[in-house]
Formats: C-alpha cells, sequence, structure tokens
C-alpha cells in the first residue's frame, strides 16, 4: 500500500511541511465521475442482496488484509529484541527507520538486507517514518516498544484513528516528533489525547480534513501544548468575510 | 347473420357513447373508482398487508420467537448478539417492542454518555473493556455501520477519590484496564486548573476511557439490527399470558413454574392490541422494567419467598446541565468525577461543558415527570464545581435536561439472566447509570445465555437474579 515515490525523501524538512501535503486533499473527496460511480455502486447496493454480498466479502478481505500485515511478531521480539522487531515491522509495511547514530534505512526496490538489522540488535531506534503504512491500532504495538523513539512520521496512513492516538501515551518520555498531517481518520477528539506528550516540541497536524474546525483545532492544540512548535492550519482557516468587508476586499486575497 | 350482428352492437354502443357524451360525463368519479380498485388490488396480491376484515400493517406478528421489551441501547443491544450469535442464519425471530419511537423519555439518548472502567466490581471491569472494545471496531463489523461517529474522547476520564481503593487499582491492573494512580502534586502538574484541596488520590483512565454521542450509538444499533432482520413495533406491553405448573424441588418443597406464552402488545391512543406468541421475553425496559416483571406475576407472593421477591428496579430521576465558561479548561478536560460526587466533561470546541451530581437519597426528586429542577444545580453542583476548578465561578447554565436511572434500590448493579420462577423470562436491565456504557457487553452475555444456556465470554453468574432472594448483595463502590 505505500507510495513509493515519498520514501525517497530525506529526513523531512519541517518548512515544507504545510504546502506538501496539499495534493492529498483530491484524494479523499472524490471528483465528478468517480462520484457519480460510487453513488450508482450504493444504489445498487440498496436494492440488490448479491451486489452487497459481493461488497461485504470484498470490504471483509481488505479489512483482513490490513490485519494480517499488522499480526504481531512475538517469535521476533523475543529473539532478537524490541527494536529489532520494530525495525522488522515498520520495513515490512514500506516505511523507513533510523538507528541511533546511523543513517536512515528504508525498504526499497531491493528490500533491505536482514543481516544488516541483526548487527544493530541493541542499538535504540530513534525515528520512525511510517508514512504511507497501513500502519493500525493493534500494530501500533511494535512501536509503543521502542522507548527511545523521538521522531514518529504518520503522514497520510489511511487506517491511523484517533483510537491509535490516545495509545501513543506509553511514548510521551522521549518523544519530541509527531506528524499527523493528511491522516483521514484523526479528528479533534484523538488531538485531545496529545496532551499525555509534555516533551513534544513540533507537531504536525495540517490537511486533517475529518478535523471539523481546523483553525480553532489549531488554536486549542497550541494552548494544549504550550512548549510545542504546532503546525497546521492557519487559524484564519474557515473564517468567512462578514457581508460588508466582502464586497470591499475583493482585490487582497486572504491568506489561506 | 353475422355482419348484421356486428353492425347491431356497433350501433348501441355508438348510442351509448353518444348518450353519456351528451348528458355531461362522469369521468372524475370513474378516475377515483379505478384507483380505489387498483389500491385494492394491489393489497389483495402477495406481499400486501391484505385481511379480509381490516388492514394489520401496524400491528406486530402474531408469531416471534423472542420479545425484546424496550427499544433502548440494551433491548438492541440484545437484538444485535442474538442475530450475530445465531446458527443457522436467520433462524430465529426477534420482535422489539417499545413504547415510544421518537425515544423522548429512554435513558439512553439522555445520557452524558460517559464510559470508563474503573469500578471496583470485576466483572464490571470486564464488561466495559468489552464494550470499549465493541465501540472502537463498530465500523469495521460491517458495511451497514459506517455512520456511527461515535466521537470518544479516550483516555480522559478522572476519578478522584479520598479514599484510597488500592483494592481497586489491583483489581483495575489485573483484568488490564489502563490507569494511573496520581498524587495531587502529579494532579496540579498535569492539570494547572483543578484546586487540589481536600484530595488524597487521583486516578486516571490513559485508555479506553472517555465519552461518546450515545444517539449516534443507539441509531447506528437500530438500523444495523433492522438490516439483520428483526422486526420493530411501537406499542405497550400490557398483559402476559402465562401458564403454571406445580414442580417439587429436590428437598421437597413445592415451587409454582411459569411461563409466558403470549405478550399483549396495546397499540398507542387505542384501545386495539395483538396478543405476539412467543418462546422467550426479554426484559429490558430500562426504568419501567420493575412495571413489567410485575406484570409477569414476578414479585406476587407471600414476601420472604422466592415468588415474593420483586425486581428492585424504580426510576430515578438525574439531572444533567449543560453551561458554558469561557475561562474554563480547554483541549485536556477529562470527564472527571469530583469526590462530592458532581461530575462534568466537556463538550465541543467552544468551552462549553456538561455536568451534573447524584443527589443524596433524602434529596431524590420525585420521578413523576422529566421536569428540572434549576435550583439544584445553583444549591448542590455549582459549589463543588466552583471548588474543584476556580475557573468554574464565573460560568452560564445555557439548557439542562432530565432523565431516568433504571436504579437497582438493592445493590445499584445490574440485573442479568433468567428468572428462576418465570422460566422464560431473562432480564438485562437495572444498571444504575453504567448502563449504556456496558451495553455491547450486557448484550452479548444475555444472547449467550439465551443461545447457549451459559455466559462464555465474561461470567455474570453474580449478577443473576436469584441474589435478591438471597440477600446477597453485589455492592458497586463507584456510582456516579
Amino acid at each position: 500500500m505505500g507510495n513509493q515515490e515519498s520514501l525517497h525523501l530525506v529526513a523531512p524538512i519541517w518548512n515544507l511541511g504545510t504546502s506538501g501535503i496539499r495534493g492529498l486533499s483530491s484524494a479523499v473527496t472524490p471528483e465528478g465521475s468517480q462520484r457519480k460511480g460510487r453513488m450508482l455502486l450504493q444504489f445498487l447496493t440498496d436494492r440488490f442482496y448479491d451486489v452487497e454480498a459481493v461488497r461485504q466479502y470484498l470490504f471483509q478481505k481488505q479489512v483482513s488484509k490490513v490485519h494480517k500485515e499488522n499480526r504481531s511478531s512475538t517469535g521476533i521480539k523475543k529473539q532478537y529484541g524490541p527494536y529489532i522487531a520494530g525495525a522488522y515491522f515498520v520495513l515490512k509495511q514500506g516505511g523507513a527507520i533510523k538507528f541511533q547514530g546511523k543513517e536512515w534505512i528504508r525498504s526499497t526496490e531491493h528490500g533491505y538486507s536482514p543481516r544488516q538489522l541483526l548487527s544493530f540488535q541493541a542499538v535504540p531506534i530513534e525515528a520512525v517514518d511510517a508514512s504511507d503504512c497501513a500502519i493500525n491500532y493493534e500494530g501500533l504495538d511494535n512501536l509503543l516498544a521502542l522507548k527511545e523513539l523521538q521522531s514518529l512520521l504518520l503522514q497520510r496512513c489511511p487506517h491511523v484513528d484517533d483510537w491509535c492516538l490516545s495509545r501513543l501515551h506509553q511514548l510521551a518520555n522521549s518523544l519530541q516528533e509527531l506528524s499527523l498531517a493528511g491522516c483521514p481518520r484523526i479528528s479533534e477528539r484523538g488531538l485531545a489525547c496529545l496532551h499525555h506528550l509534555q516533551n513534544l516540541r513540533r507537531l504536525d497536524i495540517s490537511d486533517l480534513p475529518a478535523v471539523s474546525n481546523p483553525g480553532l483545532t489549531q488554536i486549542l492544540v497550541e494552548e494544549m501544548l504550550p512548549r510545542c512548535e504546532v503546525l497546521g492550519a492557519e487559524w484564519a482557516q474557515g473564517l468567512k468575510l462578514g457581508p460588508e468587508q466582502q464586497s470591499g476586499d475583493t482585490a487582497s486575497p486572504i491568506p489561506a | 347473420m353475422f355482419r348484421g350482428a356486428l353492425w347491431l352492437l356497433a350501433g348501441r354502443g355508438c348510442v351509448g357513447r353518444g348518450l353519456s357524451t351528451r348528458s355531461g360525463g362522469s369521468t372524475p368519479d370513474w378516475t377515483e373508482k379505478v384507483s380505489e380498485i387498483k389500491k385494492k388490488i394491489q393489497s389483495a396480491l402477495p406481499g400486501g398487508s391484505w385481511d379480509p376484515l381490516y388492514d394489520t400493517s401496524h400491528l406486530p406478528p402474531e408469531h416471534s420467537d423472542v420479545v425484546i421489551v424496550g427499544g433502548g441501547v440494551l433491548g438492541l443491544s440484545v437484538a444485535y448478539w442474538l442475530k450475530r450469535l445465531e446458527k443457522p442464519r436467520g433462524a430465529i425471530k426477534v420482535l422489539v417492542v417499545d413504547r415510544d419511537h421518537t425515544y423522548s423519555q429512554a435513558s439512553t439518548g439522555l445520557s452524558v454518555g460517559g464510559i470508563r472502567q474503573q469500578f471496583s466490581l470485576p466483572e464490571n471491569i470486564q464488561l466495559s473493556l468489552f464494550s470499549v472494545d465493541f465501540l472502537r471496531n463498530i465500523n469495521v463489523r460491517a458495511v451497514k455501520f459506517p455512520l456511527v461517529e461515535l466521537g470518544l474522547h479516550c483516555s480522559l476520564y478522572t476519578l478522584i477519590l479520598t479514599n484510597i481503593h488500592t483494592g481497586t487499582r489491583v483489581s483495575l491492573r489485573q483484568e488490564g484496564a489502563k490507569v494511573c494512580l496520581m498524587s495531587p502534586e502529579q494532579l496540579q502538574n498535569k492539570f494547572p486548573w483543578i484546586n487540589t484541596d481536600g484530595v488524597a488520590l487521583a486516578s486516571y483512565g490513559l485508555e479506553g476511557e472517555g465519552w461518546f454521542d450515545p444517539w449516534c450509538l443507539l441509531q447506528g444499533l437500530r438500523r444495523k439490527v433492522q438490516s439483520l432482520g428483526v422486526l420493530f413495533c411501537q406499542g405497550e406491553v400490557t398483559r402476559f399470558s402465562t401458564s403454571s405448573s406445580r414442580m417439587q424441588t429436590s428437598s421437597g418443597n413445592e415451587v409454582t413454574m411459569k411461563r409466558i406464552h403470549e405478550v399483549h402488545v396495546k397499540m398507542d391512543h387505542s384501545l386495539e392490541y395483538q396478543p405476539v406468541e412467543c418462546a422467550l421475553v426479554i426484559n429490558a425496559a430500562g426504568a419501567w422494567s420493575g412495571q413489567v416483571a410485575e406484570l409477569a406475576g414476578i414479585g406476587k407472593g407471600p414476601p420472604g419467598t422466592l415468588e415474593g421477591t420483586r425486581l428492585p428496579v424504580e426510576p430515578r430521576k438525574r439531572y444533567v446541565y449543560f453551561w458554558h465558561c469561557p475561562e474554563g479548561p480547554g483541549l485536556e478536560t477529562p470527564f472527571m468525577a469530583d469526590t462530592s460526587g458532581a461530575y462534568f466533561r466537556r463538550e465541543g470546541l467552544g468551552h462549553n461543558y456538561v455536568g451534573g451530581c447524584s443527589p443524596t437519597e433524602e434529596e431524590e426528586p420525585d420521578p413523576g415527570n422529566l421536569e428540572v429542577d434549576h435550583d439544584f444545580f445553583q444549591d448542590k453542583v455549582w459549589p463543588h464545581l466552583a471548588h474543584r476548578v476556580p475557573a468554574f465561578q464565573s460560568l452560564k447554565v445555557r439548557s439542562a435536561w432530565a432523565g431516568y436511572y433504571d436504579y437497582n434500590t438493592f445493590d445499584q448493579n445490574g440485573v442479568v439472566g433468567p428468572h428462576p420462577l418465570v422460566v422464560n423470562m431473562y432480564f438485562a436491565t437495572g444498571f444504575s447509570g453504567h448502563g449504556l456504557q456496558q451495553a455491547p457487553a450486557v448484550g452479548r452475555a444475555v444472547a449467550e445465555m439465551v443461545l447457549k444456556g451459559q455466559f462464555q465470554t465474561i461470567d455474570l453468574s453474580s449478577l443473576l437474579f436469584s441474589r435478591f432472594y438471597l440477600g446477597e448483595k453485589v455492592e458497586e463502590r463507584n456510582i456516579i
């Protein structure tokens, strides 16, 4: 499920955070013809049992596929320790990891070399880039065992939702950087759970389609985490001009 | 000769037509008659509800395997699990009877919607844990649950205790609930807006606690259950037709066992009723379960015997207030329950809060109606809130409502399982304020009891009806 191009990013540069994810919004709301197709499919599902059964079967298949990918590898954890298990899990999903003092290791087309990993058995992992991975609530077990994790990137993960955020409190001691940009299932209710992360210094919550009031949420999150730099929506986003200002102010555009 | 006859007929037809057009025509009556005849034919065809004497489409069916009295979240949960666990699919016909389809007085919709695992009884903890898992996976279970946007705020439920319940903490950890205990200093660091005066200990739920929208759950369950084939009926249960038989116990005592054969469902605003023949009745009527149990004859006997033990569930009125406080705590506000019994939680993003307090036994309001007493807030709730959160000294109450607890006067814990004498009545009621958060698990327990004869997932044998007769109280210390 990974988008192969985005993996070749260098370690993310924070001032590109807001603009880079803008292209995702078209993927979340389907365009005209796609929407008509979905409406037709829904129409058929409501009227024919066979169509409904096929849809349900495909849905269950999708769900079990995600479930299988997120199975925890307890054997590896017992033999090699939590760091190798976490690294194996992330690389299997298509992400990238960075051991302390080493370079980024990412799963490329050639695959990674397991022998290379085994030499890092006692080295803690300090950064995980799980962008575009199909990681979910159960799969997060592998990441929560990494007690020295400082940076976690979960950009555009389709299955990371509010419940996953509630589990992140286990990383509160070490986590300094968190990016949730573009995750379609995260809402302001999940963001409220982030106040456990008192060591957090950088938080990216831009482009979250399920958040109802991006500007207001940004302000509330900034108040909740006073020592953290929160990147996200501009506070003026979502505000509309009053009627008397609207007619006169066509020349200067509002910063969006 | 043939041609002659034809001419004659044509001629007469022409004459007939000519006569009618000349007289002015009866075409409007004719179209009405045609539409009436069409309606009659449609109702007589297979699939239409045609009764030679009158229309019965609004009445419940004449036979049903299981009749669930009460269509709130507990009743719907039982219906859902019955349909999920039945083998083969479609084997059991389930009918849910509710007096009011608008749920205007039902406890579910009026509930504040909190969910927590911080109980002292292990069964309660297990029930809540199961329910949280159910809510987490609710959208994954089937394509038809998609619109249940529960809005659960995880990990934000604090219970402030003055007595140190270390026993409670041990059992919570054993069951797998993630709760941490905080000293007053830690509490002050975490939430600077709290006044920790008088607090000895705070227990804070880290995961799986919070609140959700109960109406969303109710509607989602209702839609899912309808798609699984459960029938709904709006009506009131007025009578159970039972038959009794005298049996002897192993020690030689005589007992009268009863069996319910028919449930009389009366329609709204009319004397019409339908006797529904059924195999089982599930009493999930919430605050009115006591009355429904009395209809089945539970409690009608000499006091002190099993026949004379009534279901001790009665409605108790509770107030909920909604206020706005611009200086109040922000996004990290948990569902907070104070030492004095007052509780509140955040609602939305605009510094609005919802909360209330359970009155003491002497101050119990009259449960006859759902009128709100605003003086109760002024005298009993606000002082405690303002003491605990100083910012709440300046707040403005925007609205308030009242709802019923299905209060179990015996030990404030739920009643689950069959009645020992009325053999086909099962209970799923009496949860006294924590029914909503345990509903999915209780539904599964009752469905397992019905289909398999024993509890399989969670053992709730300590919550059976027989404890009322034996006098074994199963008390819960953390009641809000």
